[in-house]
């Protein structure tokens, strides 16, 4: 994977643009020489992309960043080791485990079994995005008060998976957590304290 | 994990045309919580991933034939949130009983329906039949999930789907389309699964080039039913035994059942020896409990694995108690 690379902030190539074609060559090509027919062969919509690296735009926490990656690369994998966003935590083999829980579009996603490139222009949350400066999501306030971490392995993913859970089920009672959150395994055992701050979150109406 | 090239189609059509460049090579790609991981541990290596997500029409739910016509990409939460599938109480408790937000909010109805086993020689390299030098190892090693049902030949595995066992009971159809452009059929669900005695089978009748688009239900008329799914966690977990049951009851007695076991044989389980048993019958713990034994009358354990006779038995009982509204469902 030594040639994929990753540049930040804001693309300006179109959507469809890129999305012609197999990556940045051709893409800028169409836009560089505005050329009749290329444009027209920007329109047609192409639906197969190639195996290999090409642009893939990633909306994270908010941020747009236009990446180099194959179509094999995990959506985990990208934000890990593409956009340094480590929160998301990879645990071997085993995909269903809950660390790697991300936001995309409101919903609750392992990250692991998603592509990035099968999320492109959709809106990825990370555990990064739940705090800024100040800012503080209240999952994470709840999390510190009620001692809910213990090696903390876990606690980005669980912190998400509550995040989503709550968003949905804002009143829910202490079965309907525990079931919401099956997919999230703390090999310390700090369920009790994950439970207290979902429990104490809910009696406010989800915060 | 191979590369491969990615198609995003946004019809059937232009799905079925990406699909059948190199169909051997190609795998369909839905909420993916089964696919990405076996091609992680690249058990699959697929020359092309279809990822079908954008496709409209699969995300519908229609009144269509006298029934339901429901696409193939709702997903559990899907099958839990719309009020469409309430006279179908069983189909929604076995969304119910995947316990993660995750996995119900990304995996599909016909995803789960073509999930592969679970079995953990399957999944570290063995292929279905689970062979080592001709040697079927979960009958030389550790066949613990194994089957109960079905594993004369040489798969041992157990069939992983959560929805199959309700669907069956309900008499659901599959919709299958493909290869060619405009092919498609209707095949009663029943028969959309096969054992493999090969290496080279699959797990379903779909052949390479295929998709499942949709999943017909008949409409409820009047019948009720229930799921019973037996976990060994409380967590993310695959049933040890699982049953459906629809019953049709008329003047307190049953005039017509269908019971269905998962994760006792390599395909769901139809059991006409508990539906007969229960034929006339006043749903009570003992009427439910009689169903049970006759479901598991015939079951062929094998050395790891008597114990899931107990718990199918149970999951019988409990599924017809619960299609009948006498149990709740918790342990």
């Amino acid at each position: 994977m030594k040639d994929r690379q990753h540049a930040g902030g804001n693309t300006t190539v179109s959507r469809r643009a890129f999305l012609q074609g197999s990556g940045a060559a051709m893409a800028a090509t169409a836009i560089a020489t505005g050329a009749n027919e290329a444009v027209a062969e920007a329109e047609k919509p192409s639906r197969l992309r190639s195996a290999g690296p090409q642009k893939v735009v990633l909306t994270v926490n908010g941020k747009q960043h236009t990446l180099m990656l194959e179509p094999r690369v995990t959506l985990l994998e990208a934000l890990r080791n593409d956009l340094n966003l480590t929160g998301a935590k990879e645990v071997g083999n085993v995909s269903n485990d809950g660390a790697d829980t991300v936001i995309i579009d409101g919903k609750p996603v392992f990250a692991s079994t998603r592509l990035a490139i099968e999320v492109e222009g959709k809106n990825i949350t990370t555990v990064e995005g739940l705090s800024e400066g100040k800012n503080v999501d209240e999952v994470i306030t709840a999390f510190v008060k009620h001692d809910a971490t213990q090696c903390g392995y876990c606690t980005p993913g669980f912190v998400v998976a509550v995040r989503a859970f709550l968003n949905k089920n804002p009143g829910a009672n202490l079965e309907q957590i525990r079931k919401g959150l099956g997919g999230n395994i703390c090999r310390c055992g700090t369920y009790a304290g994950v439970t207290d701050a979902a429990v104490e979150l809910c009696k406010q109406g989800g915060a | 994990m191979k590369s491969f090239e990615f198609a995003n189609p946004q019809s059937e059509s232009e799905a079925l045309e990406l699909m059948n460049e190199n169909p051997e090579q190609t795998v369909v790609l839905a909420g993916g919580t089964d696919l990405i991981s076996l091609m992680q541990a690249d058990i699959i290596r697929p020359d092309r991933v279809v990822d079908i997500k954008n496709i409209d029409s699969m995300h519908d739910v229609q009144e269509a034939d006298g029934g339901l016509m429901v696409g193939a990409l709702n997903t559990l939460e899907d099958v839990l949130d719309n009020s469409r599938f309430a006279d179908y109480a069983s189909v929604v408790q076995a969304a119910d009983a995947v316990h993660a937000i995750q996995i119900q909010s990304s995996g599909t109805i016909a995803g789960d329906l073509c999930h592969l086993p679970n079995c953990w020689y399957y999944r570290n390299g063995y292929g279905l039949l689970a062979l080592d030098n001709g040697t079927s190892l979960p009958e030389a090693g550790d066949g613990r999930y194994h089957a109960i049902f079905g594993n004369s030949g040489p798969a041992k595995f157990v069939s992983a789907s959560r929805f199959a066992p309700a669907l069956i009971a309900w008499g659901a159809k599959v919709r299958i389309i493909g290869p060619g452009p405009d092919e498609a059929e209707m095949l009663p669900l029943e028969y959309f699964y096969t054992t493999p005695r090969t290496q080279r089978q699959g797990t379903t009748v779909l052949k390479p080039g295929q998709i499942v688009s949709h999943i017909w239900l008949p409409k409820p008329g009047g019948a009720v039913s229930g799921n019973y799914d037996v976990l060994q966690l409380e967590g993310l977990d695959w049933p040890l035994a699982s049953a459906a049951a629809t019953l049709t009851i008329s003047g307190g007695r049953v005039s017509e059942a269908r019971i269905v076991m998962g994760h006792v044989a390599p395909t769901p389980w139809v059991s006409h020896d508990a539906a007969t048993a229960l034929l006339g019958k006043t749903i009570t713990e003992q009427t439910a409990q009689a169903a049970g034994d006759a479901a598991v009358s015939r079951a062929t354990p094998l050395k790891d694995n008597g114990y899931k006779v107990q718990i199918a038995r149970a999951a019988v009982k409990r599924a017809i108690l619960r299609a009948a509204g006498l149990c709740e469902g918790g342990l």
